[in-house]
């Protein structure tokens, strides 16, 4: 596109050989280029590959301040992490946080999103502004007005679940509960996000779609599932890959409340991974722990797209 | 809004009466979400009013919603007693830093990849594209490598540096390039510029809303940003405000019920603030960036 622009540029360069001009471009090209490639190259693509090549030494403390020197040891890490209980442990949390988190924050957002679309006039900034507040906080200072919240005696979950004659379990403590108040949370902060995309995509939906169906008798049900979740389909299907790529790095949450506990129950890949890597100082380990949950998500992002288009 | 309204008056069952819409079903819906957006509030509730909570209070057995009295206390032993004027700054200044350089970098490197033509510019594209979603994880240890070899380790340019060229600033730059016109860009080459000045006096201004829009984005995702921070800032003089944060509450002071509460509202209270004041920039360049994903 810009070829007809820079043929209109002056005789001079109209002149000029094809091979130099061609250069000149190139050189424009890289130098708009330049400072955000050097950048990007050096603490985000060379870590990429480091950090592969990291997951096949033993990297440890003492490597430091000799990287090259680290040991070589195959696929031992690999081997390892796959006999490693407590990585499983950890997958498997990540796993039902994901598979129970994900749904819940879309389904929510979507509802919300739908009422806000159709029919809900009054208040809507403040419903907009109000669902979305948690989005843009950070997670340390909400994990940690939720593990009061939570809390057995002085928490207001507690406190109003008492009023109503309920003793509450102690949340974060319990093996059973400490998830799902994870979940919970997540869901809770997370749902304001998906309710603003869902709502743009809602709002690009033409009315005479909502008209037509109407005319062929459709209810209020029968036009979110036939008219607004069919065309809101790109949307969703971004929406459910980006939101499912982040809570597979389930970190914060666990960190704060809980340190992964009780009995590594909300113990998460990542943060088994940061554990490895920055309290035992078995970076190679972490390395391949890294990568390993670089891979899923990688796959899960790719089946989200096969199967969820597939399905249009 | 008035796409919203057109679509009401046709539901079925209501449509031949104008006056008659949205009674019993939006009574429901506006009760619901109303208790929802009390559940949304209601945590920031807490922590503000916990953090003027006196002592006493987080001492009675049966807790209460509103403190007894207010007071000033845990505001006082935070700034006085811990460091934290010091992470408020640290907070502040690598955020800015960092919402600079993508502000610069981004647009420069969007421009190039939807304007102008070199040989290279697929494979860059290609390689940015890749990057958005890798884990964060992935390429944590291998920095913390590189920055204790550079000595950058609890330093600020340990801090910034990574942080200075994000793939999803030249994402949102590329998809907002590729809608301007040829024909302004072809208007100032004829007149003689130089391909920079045009980016500069020409592209730039107008990019402004998207420009706003990353802006606002990198400041607060760098500002929330911890699990880099915690692994690069291990010296207290050079923690952020999460980082200081989160040390606190799972370390001396994590039954410090009132402090932590106070702690919180310094971490979310000016992000709250720019939020609101720029509340339309950001719920619409998340929405455009969505559909465009």
């Amino acid at each position: 596109m810009t070829v007809p622009a820079l043929a209109q540029r002056g005789v001079a360069e109209a002149q000029a050989s094809g091979s130099t001009r061609r250069w000149r471009e190139d050189l424009i090209g890289w130098a708009f280029a330049a400072p955000f490639v050097i950048l990007f190259g050096i603490f985000l693509a060379f870590p990429i590959l480091a950090s592969f090549l990291l997951s096949f030494t033993s990297f440890g403390l003492r490597d430091l301040t000799n990287p090259i020197g680290a040991t070589l040891v195959g696929l031992q890490n690999y081997l390892d992490v796959f006999a490693d209980s407590t990585f499983w442990t950890s997958l498997l949390n990540t796993a039902y946080f994901v598979l129970v988190g994900v749904p819940l924050t879309l389904v929510l957002g979507l509802l919300i999103a739908n009422a806000l679309n159709r029919g809900v006039t009054r208040f809507r900034t403040a419903f907009r502004v109000g669902y979305y507040l948690p989005v843009i906080t950070s997670i340390v200072a909400i994990a940690v007005v939720w593990r009061f919240l939570l809390a057995p005696d002085a928490g207001l979950i507690n406190m109003v679940l008492s009023g109503l004659g309920i003793k509450g379990p102690d949340w974060l403590a319990d093996p059973v509960f400490a998830m799902p108040s994870i979940i919970a949370m997540a869901v809770w902060r997370n749902l304001g996000f998906a309710m603003v995309v869902f709502l743009a995509g809602m709002q690009a939906i033409p009315t005479s779609l909502y008209e037509a169906a109407a005319i062929d008798g459709a209810g209020r049900w029968q036009a979110f599932r036939y008219v607004t979740i069919p065309m809101l389909r790109p949307t969703i299907l971004f929406m459910t890959v980006i939101t499912t790529i982040g809570y597979l790095q389930l970190f914060e949450e666990p960190f704060v409340m809980t340190d992964g506990g009780p009995l590594d129950k909300t113990l998460s890949v990542t943060m088994y991974m940061f554990r490895q890597g920055f309290r035992f100082f078995h970076q190679g380990y972490a390395s391949a722990i890294a990568y390993l949950l670089f891979v899923i998500v990688a796959i899960v992002a790719f089946l989200q797209f096969r199967f969820l288009r597939s399905e249009a | 809004m008035t796409a919203g309204t057109a679509t009401a008056s046709v539901r079925p069952g209501q449509s031949s009466v104008p006056g008659g819409r949205r009674t019993i079903p939006s009574f429901w819906v506006y009760a619901l979400l109303i208790g929802g957006l009390a559940l949304m509030v209601g945590p920031f509730l807490w922590m503000v009013l916990g953090s003027i909570k006196p002592e006493a209070d987080f001492l009675q057995s049966q807790p209460t919603f509103l403190p007894s009295t207010a007071t000033t206390d845990n505001y006082r032993r935070l700034f006085e007693q811990l460091d934290f004027p010091r992470y408020f700054f640290n907070s502040s200044l690598i955020a800015l830093v960092v919402t600079i350089g993508n502000l610069l970098f981004c647009p420069m490197l969007g421009y190039a990849l939807a304007k102008l033509r070199w040989r290279g510019q697929r494979v860059i594209m290609g390689l940015v594209l890749a990057t958005l979603m890798v884990p964060a994880g992935v390429t944590l240890i291998p920095n913390f490598i590189l920055m204790s070899n550079l000595g950058f380790v609890n330093t600020y340019p340990g801090l910034i540096l990574p942080f200075l060229a994000g793939p999803f600033g030249v994402f949102l730059m590329r998809q907002f390039m590729l809608g301007v016109p040829n024909e302004l860009l072809e208007a100032a080459r004829m007149d003689g510029a130089h391909e920079f000045r045009i980016f500069w006096s020409v592209v730039m201004p107008i990019a402004t809303p998207v420009l706003a829009t990353l802006g606002i984005l990198t400041f607060l995702g760098n500002w929330n940003s911890f699990l880099y921070p915690l692994v690069m800032a291990q010296e207290p003089g050079m923690y952020t405000l999460p980082v200081a944060l989160a040390t606190f509450a799972t370390g001396q002071y994590q039954a410090d019920h009132g402090m932590l509460m106070a702690g919180s509202v310094v971490l979310v209270v000016p992000v709250l603030i720019v939020f609101i004041l720029f509340q339309r920039w950001i719920t619409e360049g998340i929405a455009t960036t969505g559909l465009k994903g």
